[in-house]
């Protein structure tokens, strides 16, 4: 409601200004119309920043509880559907049977040689054929999806991150062919019948559209840390690639870390150390 | 002009209404699409283009096609294509429309499609592609209808119309520049990502679109009293025969480079369309088909006395049609995503609906195709007599 009238008295005063004159009567239709409306220009304290987000998985950490613990936390979380989920028939008949090689995902769980097919050494150690690894969206600095999109509906923005505007998504799926990771998911139907537990704070998404991971951009502008980091127990951390003191870059410093098909130019912003 | 085409014989009408049926039926397919989303295709998260997208790119050569009868007689005053020059022009704009179509329908949100435009991205080749097909269909309406008034009234087209037919020229290897652009600028798509892709498109285009001509060709010859010209056809036909050679030359090329640089991220995708990986190969004998068709349609081209053979040549052209819509519609969109960047294997054969969908899109294409050439034929009729 309050929105609601903001935005008509918005446009009025929008009017208003064509006869009154641009700038004092914008100004006052800006500043002192609404007492958020300061709010909403000034920067939020807490919000976490960085120059350019980066991700470091350390995958000694990572084990198949850690992996599950995650993935239903992203998932949970941006109303990801599940389409092995029964479908409440009530609040939605006739549901279609699912095929499921249209599933919906943002972070999942690979074996070593399809996280890094070109890393797939003829006799690599035992122990990483069967170790679980983490795919996400890589957030790349040169991104490739950002490049195809028709619509500037997947955009980079300053921080790195590589976000989709879920409303301007024509859903040509340019994007998809684009990603050499694998990373991007269609919503071939409404994936609303397969959510859970709808999380109200997050935009559920209509049929017909990309999706992806977003490096939780909701939570990291309230100051608080990505799902992933938070479920990890310590295996993934973000933070400043750009910042030499970051947690990250110290971990970088420290450790043998790989990324998924660097060869490409891509520059992906996440590291697995080994 | 366009009143020729409301005055016809039964058969035309019987042709008209079947093709009003398919699209209708398709159109009735194309609402649950519309309401449900893509999922009643089989598209899926790996193979992420399909049907839709195959045939649009197979048709934008078509399309393209139609320059070889239009530099041969608007740049070197070749007179034999003077009678069917008009039929390459038309033939590229029914192809469009059908190109036009397929992208609409292969959309996840159709309404928001002038997104495009609204928002235009200077980087995204999809946004040059629309451009470009847009504007060669445009060139095609204009050029065709301005000739076609004035061979009507037998007085010279305007003058105007000069420099949009020379820009009608790049214009049509433009848009499968841009079409194949579209794929082979993709970091991690090895069967793509190949700088012969454009020149494929461009022989295989050139071979489809003038194989199709003659086969059309033969059909108005059989069904309207306007002759084509046998010369003009065997013109076609050796255009054809080189154009498909190259096809098979550039095939070749990619074939030795993939094997004997062993590359696995490129080598992959042709391993898995030449004899299947990972024990998966429902296109292997789909391509070998085509491999078959257009070899074997090149040398019944190379040959003079089976090339001058008057029944033979709508079949072997109808071959060469063939074997390029299954190498360029079945195996380059799907060879693309199999195996996908993370070396999983998700097959894909277009379900029944998908079906449904394009062969609604071909009889509008061919609707739209039966009355401008009804119109082009009708006019030479009583122009020529």
């Amino acid at each position: 409601m309050m929105e609601k009238s903001r935005r008509s008295f918005l446009k009025v005063a929008g009017i208003a200004a064509i006869g009154l004159g641009a700038a004092p009567a914008m100004n006052f239709a800006a500043s002192d119309s609404h007492g958020t409306a300061l709010a909403v220009k000034s920067k939020n304290e807490a919000v976490l920043s960085a120059h350019r987000w980066g991700m470091v998985i350390d995958t000694n950490k990572i084990t198949d509880e850690v992996v599950e613990n995650i993935v239903a936390a992203c998932h949970k979380a941006h109303n990801v559907p599940d389409f092995n989920h029964e479908v409440d028939e009530e609040k939605f008949p006739n549901t279609r049977p699912v095929n499921h090689k249209q599933e919906v995902k943002w972070i999942w769980e690979e074996e070593f040689h399809n996280s890094f097919p070109d890393k797939e050494d003829e006799f690599l150690a035992e122990k990483f054929h069967n170790l679980p690894f983490l795919v996400t969206c890589n957030h790349c600095k040169n991104a490739p999806c950002v490049k195809a999109c028709p619509t500037q509906a997947t955009f980079k923005r300053e921080d790195g991150i590589v976000l989709m505007d879920f409303h301007r998504c024509i859903g040509c799926r340019f994007c998809m062919a684009a990603c050499p990771y694998g990373s991007r998911s269609f919503n071939f139907r409404d994936p609303r019948p397969f959510i859970e537990e709808t999380n109200p704070n997050f935009p559920t998404r209509t049929k017909g559209v990309v999706e992806k991971c977003n490096l939780c951009a909701e939570r990291l502008a309230k100051g608080e840390q990505p799902h992933c980091v938070e479920a990890s127990e310590g295996a993934i951390v973000v933070g400043d690639l750009e910042d030499p003191e970051s947690e990250v870059r110290v971990l970088l410093n420290e450790n043998y870390t790989i990324r998924r098909k660097q060869s490409l130019g891509t520059e992906p912003s996440v590291y697995y150390v080994m | 002009m366009l009143e020729i085409a409301i005055k016809g014989s039964k058969n035309y009408w019987l042709w008209i209404v079947f093709l009003l049926a398919v699209m209708g039926a398709g159109a009735v397919v194309y609402i649950d699409q519309f309401m449900n989303g893509l999922m009643i295709t089989n598209m899926s998260r790996d193979v992420s283009f399909g049907f839709y997208i195959a045939n649009f790119t197979f048709l934008v050569g078509v399309a393209a096609g139609g320059v070889m009868v239009v530099i041969p007689y608007y740049l070197h005053d070749y007179e034999k294509f003077h009678r069917i020059t008009i039929l390459g022009e038309f033939l590229a704009v029914a192809a469009i429309v059908m190109c036009l179509l397929f992208v609409l329908v292969d959309i996840g949100q159709p309404t928001r499609l002038l997104n495009i435009w609204l928002y235009p991205s200077l980087k995204s080749v999809l946004f040059w592609d629309t451009l470009v097909l847009n504007g060669y269909l445009g060139l095609n309406i204009i050029i065709g209808w301005k000739v076609l008034e004035a061979e009507r009234n037998q007085v010279e087209p305007p003058l105007w119309t000069k420099p949009l037919i020379y820009l009608s020229i790049p214009f049509a290897i433009g848009i499968h520049t841009v079409t194949a652009y579209l794929y082979c600028g993709l970091p991690g798509r090895g069967y793509w990502l190949t700088a012969i892709l454009a020149p494929r498109f461009l022989a295989s285009a050139f071979a489809a679109g003038p194989a199709f001509l003659i086969i059309l060709c033969y059909i108005i010859k059989k069904f309207t009293k306007f002759d084509p010209g046998w010369e003009a056809m065997q013109t076609l036909s050796k255009i054809v025969c080189w154009a498909i050679i190259a096809n098979l030359f550039f095939f070749l090329c990619e074939v030795f480079v993939v094997y004997y640089s062993n590359i696995p991220s490129h080598k992959a995708h042709i391993q898995y369309l030449l004899f299947g990986y990972h024990g998966y190969n429902a296109l292997v004998p789909w391509m070998w088909t085509s491999l078959t068709l257009m070899g074997t349609g090149a040398i019944f081209l190379l040959i003079p006395q089976l090339r001058n053979n008057r029944t033979l040549l709508p079949v072997t052209c109808a071959m060469i049609v063939f074997g390029a819509w299954i190498d360029k519609g079945l195996g380059m969109i799907s060879g693309g995503f199999i195996p996908s960047p993370l070396h999983h294997v998700t097959e894909y054969t277009p379900t029944r609906p998908e079906v449904m969908i394009t062969l609604a899109i071909y009889a509008t294409g061919f609707l739209v195709l039966t009355i401008l050439y009804k119109l082009a034929t009708q006019v030479k009729e009583e122009v020529h007599g």
